[in-house]
């Protein structure tokens, strides 16, 4: 039996309660909307960008708490990052998700909360549509992103 | 209930739920609960066993060789096609046509039926509460044709309008589209008044039964309804078959959807001549084993007779939602009077996802989504709801579960 306290851990709860840098920013560089259409998840990423790093990010939207709590995390995790080092993250948090190596070792700090998620393949979507999404604004497209 | 029946006597000794292998398993470490049942039901062993012995005895294709095992697969096939024609009381089994399902049995009729007669600035009118496959091929017919799509509007309990619905009907309604139940949020509609009231303007009428056929009885000639498309799976029949019921003379005058074999009457190079009903829609080899099947859900829900099961699921989906209502926190979205056992509900702050992935940690497993009723969540205001789709195997011991698993989500976010 999963225990759902290795999903629904206490940080993720309590990301999901109260979501840090959950706001618009009003002149950011860049901006990309990001949609799940299994559950219509809906989340606005905004980056300010200068030098290739990141100065703010922040997001707004809603979704269940593993959408919301990954989003949280990924912009705490990613404020002062540059752009190379998001892309890396980026790499080994959905590595995290979807592998089965060893949690230990990945240098991924607290982003390893949501590794719990890789024992319900049906939420992956849940956890990566912030980051997916994250990916779209770094092209600079201001285009919807689907995780279809 | 004042008195037990028999039949729920039955079932409360487990005896129809022994029919449903699938159902005796575990799941995370407790007996499956399957409430999922408006996605698909699960099918009775003489379901899996009618494509058994198809396949292991009877397989041939039909309608071609003279040998004997074509001629029994080609018995059987329309074997069931009478069947389809008894459960929905059309007056020939030639009227019934056999798809992959409720969704081709409307991309059918909107391609082949309604766009090639309609008219820019003509108008198809459906309602708020459609799934996406009544919606979608409508805005198809209407984009090939410069037809209007009009959506005549539902109360906030999730009740078709029905005055408003009328008021939109006019003589430049060519058709409409109308569910007989909602997927989302149970409602079983006035259709055939809705029906009158469409053929009063001229209007023709497909009727969506997907939702309906499990657990109401159908007589398409009482209802009076032009077309009648439904699923094979939802009805504990195998997936991959459906039906699409329409009026012979209508159905005559219908260019076919699909070219190939088994369509044609004469072939040449220069010109072909199509076959007559039902054939002339079902192009290619059909899907046998699923048309059995089908026959073979019809035979045995009723067996069980359609009367008993509807008496019983009507008193599961009033037991179910005194029992949601009962945990403080979560509403029900869609308080028809007149309901399917279908439960869409809410929580204030935990989202549906998040419910249904705790509730199958617990073995019960629910629907969370948009229900491919994006229009509908729209003017509900939600993103998604859960749901809690209700079937005569479901027992109250289950649904007391159930209440006990949401009391669990409260606390996983307390």
């Amino acid at each position: 039996m999963l225990d759902l306290r290795e999903l629904y851990q206490e940080i993720i709860i309590d990301h999901n309660r109260n979501p840090r840098n959950f706001r618009e920013i009003s002149h950011p560089t860049v901006e990309a909307k990001g949609y799940n259409p299994l559950c219509g998840d809906k989340l606005t990423v905004y980056l300010l960008l200068a030098d290739g790093i990141v100065q703010d990010i922040s997001f707004i939207g809603c979704g269940c708490a593993i959408s919301k709590a990954s989003a949280s995390l990924m912009t705490d995790a990613l404020k002062g990052k540059t752009v190379k080092q998001a892309h890396a993250l980026f790499e080994q948090f959905h590595h995290m998700l979807t592998s089965d190596d060893e949690i230990q070792g990945m240098n991924i700090d607290k982003l390893t909360v949501l590794a719990g998620v890789r024992a319900y393949p049906a939420r992956v979507k849940c956890a990566t549509l912030a980051w997916h999404t994250l990916e779209a604004a770094l092209k600079k497209q201001k285009v919807v992103v689907s995780t279809e | 209930m004042s008195k037990v029946s028999p039949f729920i006597q039955k079932i409360e000794r487990g005896e129809v739920r022994t029919d449903f292998p699938i159902l005796h398993q575990m799941i995370n470490g407790h007996p499956l609960v399957y409430f999922d049942n408006a996605a698909t039901t699960q099918k009775p062993q003489s379901v899996i066993d009618a494509l058994t012995n198809y396949y292991s005895h009877d397989n041939s294709n039909v309608h071609r060789g003279v040998h004997t095992l074509s001629t029994r697969a080609t018995q059987l096939y329309e074997a069931a096609r009478e069947k389809v024609r008894r459960f929905i009381h059309a007056p020939f089994a030639r009227e019934c046509i056999f798809v992959r399902g409720t969704t081709e049995a409307i991309n059918l009729v909107a391609q082949s039926f309604v766009a090639p007669r309609l008219l820019p600035g003509e108008e198809i009118v459906l309602t708020q509460m459609e799934h996406h496959s009544n919606i979608v091929p409508w805005q198809m017919a209407c984009k090939k044709t410069g037809a209007l799509l009009k959506v005549a509007p539902i109360s906030i309990n999730g009740e078709i309008e029905l005055d408003e619905f009328e008021k939109m009907l006019s003589s430049n309604t060519k058709f409409v589209a109308i569910t007989m139940a909602s997927n989302a949020l149970g409602t079983i509609n006035p259709v055939k008044k809705m029906i009158e009231m469409a053929h009063a303007v001229g209007a023709l009428v497909l009727v969506d039964g997907a939702q309906a056929a499990p657990h109401l009885s159908i007589d398409v000639q009482d209802l009076n309804c032009d077309f009648f498309a439904f699923s094979g799976h939802k009805m504990y029949g195998p997936t991959g078959i459906g039906v699409l019921w329409g009026r012979e003379s209508l159905l005559d005058s219908t260019i076919p959807y699909q070219g190939g074999g088994e369509m044609i009457q004469y072939v040449t190079f220069e010109k072909t001549e199509y076959a007559g009903l039902p054939s002339k829609f079902e192009a290619g080899t059909p899907n046998i084993a699923g048309a059995i099947g089908l026959g073979a859900a019809i035979d045995y829900l009723c067996s069980l007779n359609l009367n008993n099961v509807a008496v019983y699921e009507a008193y599961l989906l009033e037991y179910a939602t005194n029992a949601i209502r009962s945990v403080k926190g979560y509403n029900i979205v869609g308080t028809a009077a007149n309901k399917v056992p279908v439960i869409s509900f809410v929580h204030g702050t935990i989202h549906p996802h998040d419910i249904g992935t705790i509730l199958d940690n617990e073995g019960i497993a629910i629907r969370s989504g948009h229900h491919c009723a994006m229009p509908l969540m729209d003017y509900l205001n939600v993103t998604a709801t859960a749901r809690v789709s209700l079937s005569f195997y479901n027992t109250k011991q289950e649904i007391e579960r159930l209440a006990e698993a949401l009391q669990k989500v409260k606390e996983v976010f307390a």
